[in-house]
């Protein structure tokens, strides 16, 4: 499948380079016969020390999603955020909706400031696609690009509450986009 | 005009004849569902089956232990603007239609494509069969330019041209003519940003896409050189977004030409800005001021295309070549603005400016459109009146996407705004707002007026198998599919 190719292109062309985990332009897959979204492979952070995949599940790290619940997942080093969502199946509606390939905000998590500063350096394109979400913080980032690590280990990340306060209760109004 | 199987041509006498109950349950997934089930299940039905579609049906499937959702959808083939909308050369959008594939694969929820609402089967009919009716049949209309000449051949809609190399039905007949070198687009969106790509980018590229053969033939013979992307208003005000300026900038064969006055005075405005409109602005001025690196120098040197930015231009005609058979250029009032920020107004000065010009695409904006008297519509905004996705005034009637809050925003935008209206639906069943105590006969009632009516529709499974075609088409020349454009075509592969 040449699903991946235009955007590799366009990303080897024009000489940008993701600083974080760079999986996502080199392994992005189509997953059309995937349908169950154990898409394993396609956000998998391959920095270095986990190419081969941790194998231990020895990691956690605790969502609070729009409800208010907190889900706590066991995660793998070098597995991405997103990742761990869609392994364990965690109920938060919408999330990872372009699968990785940072051409969406759905994965959009608010942290702690003192992990956030763990989180290493954040790439044009994922500030492009955190332009576009709601309930943008300082502490904002997309779960796709987040690879675990003991340094952020056992931390609780936000889902960001959705977009009431962005259109409230409209009758025949326009939003804004 | 209605594609239709032909041997249900003969059918519809046979149906009256046999009457409702005599058809087997084996074509009537959802009065088998309902009949076995202990209490009603509530009925829904989504007419429209886009993103819009998808989210609302995967939010009350989710949500709902038996809720039976059904989404019609007036083509053979489903997502909507995902397929027809989404540029060919972003893939990574398109990987949404997985999830929507999980969603039509529930047991819950059936697709019934080929059925025009409001056509082969009516509002009315769907209230009487569902307990709830959900519009998320989008913004099919578009905006009009409403200046002279505006009918000349050379003059087209960005819908009908996206819908064209996206390989729409309606629009596969376009031939957009290609021969000028100049194009302008009218429209400082996305989708003018779309449309430039498209005329831009170097045939390889796209040869790797779903765009459509025919587009390809056409655009790679086509003249198209330069491209002008003209506002009314200014650089503050474009409504682009900055991922896709990023690619435009870097797209390869071509370089930005942009006024460098348009951006010189910015820079006090842009410190203050919200942090996209910042960071966007940034941009902007980065590429139009800032002198490239000896690298990009010389890839903008070697590009023999180029497109840029047209601040301050409304337009005011289409002036036809001598012949008067075709536009030849377009006539621009300038403008200054009044106020600022987003709420600026564009007001004339009295001047004007002529571009030359063989090819002009207005991307003005989308635009819904009713859909039944029967159901209230806001013409002035183009939307359906709603509160959180209730139809004003309209028991059991609902709204999702563009035809709820007009044609703006990204796929998530319409993805949270399908779930909040979902959420609507789900809350009104809880409370007995949203009565269902009646058993409703759903996908089966309507089956039966389709049949009569000679309308056979698609299944998801016969999705499938279009699906399945046009990817072995598109294996063949290396794309991730070849499209069918002729809706008789889809039908004839899935009526065998």
């Amino acid at each position: 499948m040449a699903y991946h190719t235009p955007k590799l292109v366009r990303m080897l062309l024009g000489g940008l380079h993701v600083n974080v985990c760079p999986r996502n332009f080199t392994h992005v897959q189509k997953l059309a016969t995937n349908h169950s979204r154990g898409f394993t492979s396609s956000a998998r952070c391959q920095d270095g020390q986990s190419s081969s995949g941790s194998t231990d599940d020895n990691l956690t790290v605790n969502f609070i999603n729009r409800h208010g619940e907190t889900l706590k997942a066991t995660a793998k080093e070098g597995e991405s955020l997103l990742e761990v969502v869609i392994r364990h199946h965690l109920n938060i509606d919408g999330f990872g909706a372009c699968e990785g390939t940072l051409a969406c905000s759905t994965c959009h998590l608010i942290f702690d400031p003192k992990h956030f500063d763990q989180l290493g350096p954040i790439s044009d394109e994922e500030m492009d696609m955190l332009d576009l979400a709601f309930g943008l913080t300082d502490t904002s980032r997309l779960g796709c690009q987040i690879c675990m690590s003991k340094a952020i280990d056992g931390m609780t990340v936000h889902v960001p509450k959705d977009v009431a306060d962005a259109r409230g209760e409209t009758v025949g109004q326009q939003s804004q986009n | 005009m209605s594609p239709r199987c032909s041997w249900l041509y003969r059918l519809p006498g046979r149906a009256l004849l046999g009457g409702i109950r005599t058809l087997p349950t084996t074509r009537c997934p959802g009065l088998h569902r309902s009949l076995t089930s202990s209490a009603h299940p509530p009925q829904i039905c989504i007419v429209g089956s886009g993103p819009a579609g998808f989210y609302t049906a995967q939010h009350l499937l989710r949500h709902h232990t038996q809720a039976v959702v059904d989404i019609y959808e007036k083509l053979p083939v489903p997502f909507g603007l995902v397929r027809f909308g989404v540029a060919p050369d972003h893939p990574e959008v398109k990987n949404v239609i997985n999830t929507f594939t999980q969603t039509a694969h529930s047991e819950r929820c059936t697709f019934l494509g080929n059925v025009t609402v409001g056509r082969d089967v009516t509002i009315e009919e769907l209230q009487t069969a569902y307990h709830a009716v959900v519009l998320s049949y989008g913004a099919e209309d578009k905006r009009l330019l409403g200046i002279p000449g505006e009918n000349l051949p050379g003059v087209y809609s960005a819908r009908d041209f996206v819908g064209w190399y996206n390989g729409l039905p309606d629009n596969r007949h376009l031939s957009p003519d290609f021969s000028a070198e100049t194009a302008v687009i009218l429209g400082q969106g996305n989708v003018a940003l779309d449309i430039a790509r498209i005329l831009l980018s170097p045939i390889d590229l796209l040869k790797k896409t779903d765009i459509t053969q025919t587009a390809l033939d056409a655009l790679s013979n086509s003249r198209i050189r330069k491209v002008w992307l003209v506002g009314r208003r200014g650089p503050l005000q474009v409504a682009f977004t900055i991922k896709e300026l990023r690619e435009m900038i870097i797209l390869p064969g071509t370089r930005p030409a942009n006024n460098p006055s348009d951006y010189q005075n910015l820079g006090d405005f842009i410190k203050d800005l919200p942090r996209p409109r910042k960071r966007l602005t940034e941009l902007l001025v980065k590429a139009a001021l800032e002198k490239p690196g000896e690298k990009e120098a010389l890839r903008r040197s070697q590009s023999d295309r180029e497109w840029g930015l047209r601040f301050l231009r409304s337009p005011v005609a289409v002036l036809p070549s001598e012949d008067g058979k075709k536009a030849a250029g377009i006539r621009l009032s300038v403008t200054r603005l009044e106020g600022n920020g987003e709420n600026a107004v564009a007001v004339p000065t009295g001047e004007t400016e002529d571009i030359p010009c063989g090819l002009i695409l207005s991307s003005i904006g989308y635009k819904s459109v009713p859909i039944s008297s029967s159901v209230p519509f806001l013409h002035k905004n183009g939307i359906i009146p709603n509160s959180m996705g209730r139809v004003q005034d309209a028991p059991g009637l609902y709204c999702s996407g563009w035809v709820k809050r007009g044609p703006t925003g990204v796929i998530a935008t319409t993805m949270t705004d399908s779930f909040d209206t979902a959420q609507s639906l789900l809350e009104d069943i809880k409370s007995g707002a949203l009565n269902y105590s009646e058993n409703r006969l759903g996908a089966s009632a309507i089956r039966e007026l389709l049949l009569l009516r000679g309308i056979q529709p698609v299944s998801f499974s016969d999705w499938e198998k279009i699906d399945a075609v046009e990817a072995a088409r598109g294996a063949e020349v290396g794309k991730p599919r070849e499209k069918i454009l002729d809706p008789e075509e889809m039908l004839q592969l899935v009526c065998r």
